[in-house]
């Protein structure tokens, strides 16, 4: 029973054992009867149907977030627990009564009506109890699972542009420059500056021209070129007029990483990386992210298994969509394309305004 | 890999002349600079080739036969790791294997190994103290004319079986954070398509799998099937006791092999129960195939 706990169940069944004399003191207060004779009748029914209810809540939400059972099984809960403690708690109520006032005494009693009103109304005072403190638990749960979440992607992301890998080899790049090349070596500088600007401040909420987001991606693959020589060879193309135009910051940039660590990194004979931006005849934006690299890994379009470097290459495209998602809703799209007879093209197609500013 | 240690051998005199390193290094920059370095550090080491990716890496070493190897951990092609254990296995009976360092700029988990296995690495960007160390640790070795080569080998063997078994040893390009990914649930059929057909294999009638480009074999009693998924990603899911890795590209159910042959090379083979062909074993797990 995963939603079990000793010390909530005892708190409940503290809880409960002051509810029974709460009971027995209103019904004493009515006039029902001696004090001692109440505290048992409340006490001999509320603890079994307590027992009940709480052992058979944890039982029948064992397999469901919420730590009570929806639908019918709640309500039959409640009933069942209701009734069967109503009479085990009669019986020995009647058994106590008969004891300390006699048997005549126990016909004159307020008869089980009232006691069947007060065990009902109780028991769905009870059953609501932990319905709603189990449900603000879950919900206290979901939050910060959500929080979490987010939390997490926020590193997740900044962990793939900061890669130590991608750092040290920089790094160990201009270290060699420093020595042999020094305007080379400060022009390298001047790139990772950018970079590294761009990436730590990178704000999610707002937009930045297009000529930026270029501008940044060329920061990146100048320090790749540097890096992988003659193996990379890249073309930026940004038609004047649409320079302005807002997107969100490093929108491309995953997509870049992707096609550089997964496309033509791996390729012995290294390749092309081809990124363009256009307008589309409806006028939405259309960005493409073309590399002739190793490829898919797998061209057919049979469906990859799930587990795997497939699982990693997928989160600057997850992350990318989610973002255009966010922005522009249905009218975001992204998608992966494999060039035959080897490549990929990832292309990214929003309005040229989005939904919220 | 006879079991009776070999006197050493014949090396045209490495510690006396010059020795002849090979750098593997897909970044040109640096590796210029660490030819540069190691003229500084080591003026007698003659670099005799510089490649840019593990394929090269190892057909240069089969050709030259260097007495160091620098290899870079992540290249195109395979990475230093896998190019180091092919390397092992294709090396020339007889002749000592060279030393080997790799260089990485950030491996975390490959570094853990290296330290564990006593392995050399150097870490990028190199710099001139550490890899003066390293220099003199490669000089000792070579001097170390009295190890019989073979249980030198069989040292280096031990290392790299390790050090390929690690979770980010494979992957050419990029391993990536090898992050810890839950286990997958063990595999029970393998799920083959051919046309518009997906067979059904249960696993316990495999034979073997052999990797073969894009694809990997699956081959029962009677029957070929091949599937996409790679074959590390298949080892994963499989028992390891069940089916055991006998080459980089071979895995074997225990059970299904008749028995293994040494060839007049020294090499293994296996020869199968329920099937024809004979299949290769790898040097590096040749370990398995010792009498109880």
């Amino acid at each position: 029973m995963q939603h079990f706990s000793l010390r909530q169940f005892l708190r409940h069944g503290l809880a409960l054992a002051a509810f029974c004399v709460a009971i027995a003191a209103v019904q004493l207060a009515y006039g029902r009867g001696p004090w001692d004779v109440q505290l048992v009748y409340s006490l001999a029914i509320g603890m079994p149907s307590w027992l009940l209810i709480d052992l058979g809540r944890l039982w029948l939400s064992r397999r469901s977030p919420i730590p009570w059972p929806l639908g019918w099984q709640g309500w039959a809960l409640v009933a069942v627990g209701g009734t069967i403690g109503f009479h085990i708690g009669s019986a020995i109520g009647d058994a106590y009564r008969q004891k300390v006032l006699g048997a005549a005494a126990v016909a004159a009693a307020g008869g089980p009506s009232s006691a069947m009103v007060t065990t009902v109304l109780a028991c769905l005072a009870l059953a609501f109890f932990f319905y709603a403190q189990g449900k603000s638990r879950y919900l206290e749960g979901k939050i910060a699972e959500v929080e979490r979440d987010a939390a997490e992607a926020r590193l997740k992301l900044l962990e793939t542009q900061l890669e130590p890998h991608l750092m040290f080899n920089t790094l160990a790049n201009l270290r060699v420059l420093i020595a042999t090349d020094p305007p080379r070596a400060q022009a390298m500088l001047d790139h990772l500056i950018d970079y590294l600007r761009a990436t730590l401040g990178a704000s999610r909420a707002t937009l930045h021209p297009l000529a930026d987001e270029f501008a940044r991606l060329r920061d990146y693959l100048e320090l790749m070129s540097v890096r992988m020589g003659p193996r990379l060879a890249y073309t930026l193309d940004l038609p004047e007029s649409l320079a302005g135009v807002p997107v969100p910051p490093l929108l491309l940039q995953p997509l870049a990483e992707n096609a550089i660590r997964h496309g033509l990194e791996p390729k012995v004979e290294g390749g092309t990386l081809h990124i363009a931006a256009r307008q589309l005849a409806d006028g939405r934006l259309e960005l493409v992210v073309k590399d002739s690299g190793v490829g898919l890994a797998d061209p057919a379009g049979a469906p990859t298994p799930p587990a795997g470097p497939a699982h990693q290459q997928s989160f600057g495209l997850r992350q990318v969509r989610e973002r255009l998602h966010t922005l522009y809703g249905n009218d975001g799209t992204i998608e992966l394309i494999a060039i035959l007879p080897s490549g990929t093209c990832a292309r990214a197609v929003f309005p040229s305004k989005p939904l919220l500013p | 890999m006879s079991s009776t240690p070999l006197p050493p051998a014949a090396r045209p005199a490495a510690s006396h002349s010059s020795p002849r390193a090979l750098i593997a290094e897909d970044e040109p920059l640096l590796a210029t600079a660490l030819r540069h370095e190691l003229a500084q550090a080591w003026p007698e080491l003659q670099i005799v080739a510089t490649v840019g990716d593990g394929l090269a890496a190892v057909q240069q070493a089969l050709a030259l036969q260097p007495e160091v190897l620098f290899f870079d951990i992540r290249m195109p092609g395979q990475s230093g790791l896998e190019a180091a254990a092919e390397l092992a296995d294709a090396w020339p009976a007889g002749t000592p294997f060279p030393a080997l360092v790799f260089v990485t700029a950030y491996d975390q988990y490959a570094v853990q190994a290296f330290e564990a296995q006593a392995v050399d690495y150097l870490l990028k960007p190199v710099q001139p103290g550490r890899l003066r160390k390293a220099v003199l640790k490669l000089q000792a070795t070579l001097d170390r004319q009295a190890t019989p080569a073979a249980l030198d080998f069989e040292a280096t063997l031990e290392r790299l079986r390790a050090l390929v078994a690690l979770p980010g040893a494979g992957g050419a390009g990029a391993p990536g954070a090898p992050n810890a990914a839950p286990q997958p649930a063990p595999l029970s059929v393998i799920q083959a398509s051919s046309g518009a057909q997906i067979h059904m294999v249960p696993v316990a009638d495999v034979v073997y799998f052999e990797a073969a480009d894009k694809y990997v074999r699956v081959l029962t009693a009677t029957q070929e099937y091949l599937i996409r998924t790679p074959l590390k990603e298949l080892a994963a899911q499989l028992d390891a006791e069940v089916f055991w890795q006998v080459h980089r590209g071979t895995l074997v159910r225990a059970s299904a092999i008749a028995s293994a042959v040494r060839d007049e090379s020294g090499r293994l083979h296996l020869r199968l129960r329920d099937r024809p062909e004979s299949l290769p074993v790898s040097r590096l797990y040749a370990h398995r195939f010792k009498a109880m």
